[in-house]
């Protein structure tokens, strides 16, 4: 379903903050594969992420999705492939306008925009179905503003937002950090519900070393660019956390130098 | 007085249309475009020279509309692909366009009054007993001097919210759910595959041909196109969004584009009153309109922090009582 081809790419080349971000990763994904990655900052997830959903262009390499070249398309014609949730709850949703709003530009998210409106009454009533999976009491507040809901609850928004159209790919960058333990917690539930419901092809980026064991049928860790560790299936299911530390140093032959990775 | 009241609402309600037009790019795009003070002209322009030279008065408004609009989009063009600063794209526009008008219009003014225009074509079918009736009325409640003629107003009013329904309904198609989440949250609509930059460029231009249409209207109304009637026109629409969002609020589109048209008309009555004081000169217009600006941004502001204050004291002194009591 994803295919990332031999990517490289390096920021600032030939300069002294020169930084090698991605060195020929290779990676696919099957239909269905749930993929969590970790690693310390500077691994390069972020750039990987951006490179998948178009805000960047590689150097060299290519990026397949649903067996199709996208490499080249920019990020507003790849969307129509790709599910997105941003780290920050802000980013997902646009405050000054309504849930129903948004909702309706996310449906047309996979059509061509037209001028019929956006909201009817046969699509918020399918809003309302799908607000209801959220159990947030949103259903009932279709007519506010997204500025006014909590952190978590535009989160929640943006999941939904990101998902009930049944992208090919779906990204989570980060999804959970911006938010308290509980908030994070029913996120990370509701992506396990909504994963598993549609069977969606996912992408994980996460610094949260238990979230990143719970969720998913396959594990990667990436350091300095590169992907140094991939697991998946049975033995992936009975990893631990001191497991991957190890596994870490065997590799690197270093402490794993970042505490927020460890207290995660 | 009553007259100079009516004279203030009439022409309001014409400027309106150009508000609207400055409202969809400085409040649901967040760009500020200063083409405005040029597609005005060109809209003018356009037309007085196409009534002159024999165009149908409809048809020459329909060119003016569309002169605006490309106007617009190579100012949204130099924003979006030459990545040039929003205003400085706006800016470059207006005085490009000032050397167009001029060679549009090939003379710093072309007059239409002995020309067929929409207004005179009106008039022509404007029943004179509507003229007759709302002048007893008004001469009746002892108003003074009855204005010459309803037309102008009853045709503006009708011609603004024609506009104003028409923006309300494009703003809540898929189109337009777009292009207010491109003001609002670029990244995001770029993740639901939206083309902001496409988007930018066709707001813009839409809003530009709002301003042209006006600028249209204007100069077939006043009876001529001048190339420097569009000077101080961006501070008029700002001072109107912003007088109308100030006073009749903007909590749905249908809230704030009405509130624009209403802040177009009350900006011109206050301008008419603050002209009839002594002190006062036509030569200080400029000056007062930047006054009624800076009022109608700072008003709100502090009156809603002395409502938080007052809001606050009241429940101190709640708290007080309530401890006196146990």
């Amino acid at each position: 379903m994803l295919h990332v081809k031999d990517v490289s790419i390096t920021f600032n080349e030939g300069t002294p903050d020169e930084k090698k971000a991605l060195q020929r990763i290779n990676l696919e994904l099957k239909e269905g594969d749930f993929v969590t990655v970790i690693g310390s900052n500077g691994a390069g997830k972020s750039t990987l992420m951006n490179i998948i959903s178009g805000n960047l262009v590689p150097d060299v390499g290519e990026v397949i999705i649903a067996e199709k070249n996208v490499t080249s398309l920019p990020e507003f014609k790849r969307s129509a492939y790709i599910g997105r949730v941003f780290q920050d709850p802000m980013a997902g949703t646009a405050p000054s306008m309504t849930i129903e709003e948004n909702l309706a530009m996310a449906y047309s998210r996979i059509r061509k925009r037209n001028l019929k409106p956006g909201v009817t009454k046969l699509r918020k009533a399918e809003f309302k179905e799908h607000l209801k999976t959220l159990n947030l009491g949103l259903e009932d507040r279709l007519n506010a503003k997204v500025g006014l809901l909590s952190g978590g609850e535009r989160q929640a928004l943006s999941l939904l937002m990101a998902t009930f159209t049944n992208p090919n790919i779906l990204l989570l960058d980060e999804h959970t950090a911006a938010l308290d333990p509980s908030r994070a917690a029913l996120i990370t539930k509701l992506t396990k519900d909504v994963v598993a419901e549609h069977g969606l092809t996912t992408l994980m980026v996460t610094h949260n070393m238990q979230q990143a064991l719970d969720l998913g049928n396959r594990l990667i860790m990436m350091d300095k660019g590169q992907i140094i560790l991939d697991i998946h299936g049975e033995k992936k299911q009975n990893l631990t956390i001191e497991d991957l530390l190890k596994e870490f140093q065997r590799i690197r032959g270093e402490q794993f130098e970042s505490d927020r990775a460890v207290l995660g | 007085m009553a007259l100079s009241l009516f004279g203030a609402v009439e022409s309001g309600i014409i400027y309106a249309i150009m508000a609207l037009g400055v409202y969809l790019t400085f409040r649901v795009l967040d760009f500020p475009d200063l083409t405005v003070d040029g597609s005005f002209v060109t809209g003018a322009g356009v037309a007085a020279v196409s009534i002159v030279s024999g165009v149908p008065p409809v048809l020459a408004t329909i060119f003016a509309i569309i002169a605006g609009f490309i106007a617009g989009c190579i100012t949204g063009l130099l924003h979006t692909k030459g990545k040039i600063n929003a205003l400085l794209s706006g800016i470059l526009m207006m005085i490009a366009l000032y050397s167009i008008n001029l060679r549009i219009m090939d003379k710093p003014t072309v007059s239409l009054s002995s020309e067929e225009t929409l207004f005179s074509q009106l008039r022509g079918i404007w029943p004179e007993g509507i003229d007759s009736f709302l002048n007893n009325l008004w001469n009746s409640i002892g108003l003074g001097r009855a204005p010459a003629t309803w037309i102008i107003v009853a045709f503006m009013i009708v011609v603004a919210l024609a506009i104003k329904f028409l923006t309300d309904y494009f703003l809540k198609t898929e189109v337009g759910l777009a292009l207010r989440a491109t003001g609002d949250n670029k990244r995001m609509i770029r993740s639901l595959s939206a083309n902001t930059d496409n988007l930018i460029i066709l707001g813009v231009g839409i809003s530009n041909a709002m301003v042209a249409l006006s600028g249209a209207l204007i100069a077939q109304i006043g009876g001529f196109a001048d190339v420097q009637m569009g000077i101080g026109m961006i501070v008029i629409g700002l001072a109107s969004v912003i007088i109308g969002e100030a006073l009749f609020g903007k909590k749905t589109i249908a809230i704030a584009t009405i509130a624009v048209i209403g802040g177009a008309i009350v900006y011109r009555i206050v301008v008419t009153l603050a002209l009839r004081v002594e002190f006062l000169e036509t030569g200080d217009m400029k000056l007062i309109t930047a006054f009624i600006v800076i009022v109608a941004l700072v008003a709100p502001k502090v009156l809603q922090g002395q409502r938080e204050k007052k809001r606050r004291l009241q429940k101190r002194a709640a708290l007080v009582e309530l401890k006196e009591e146990a």
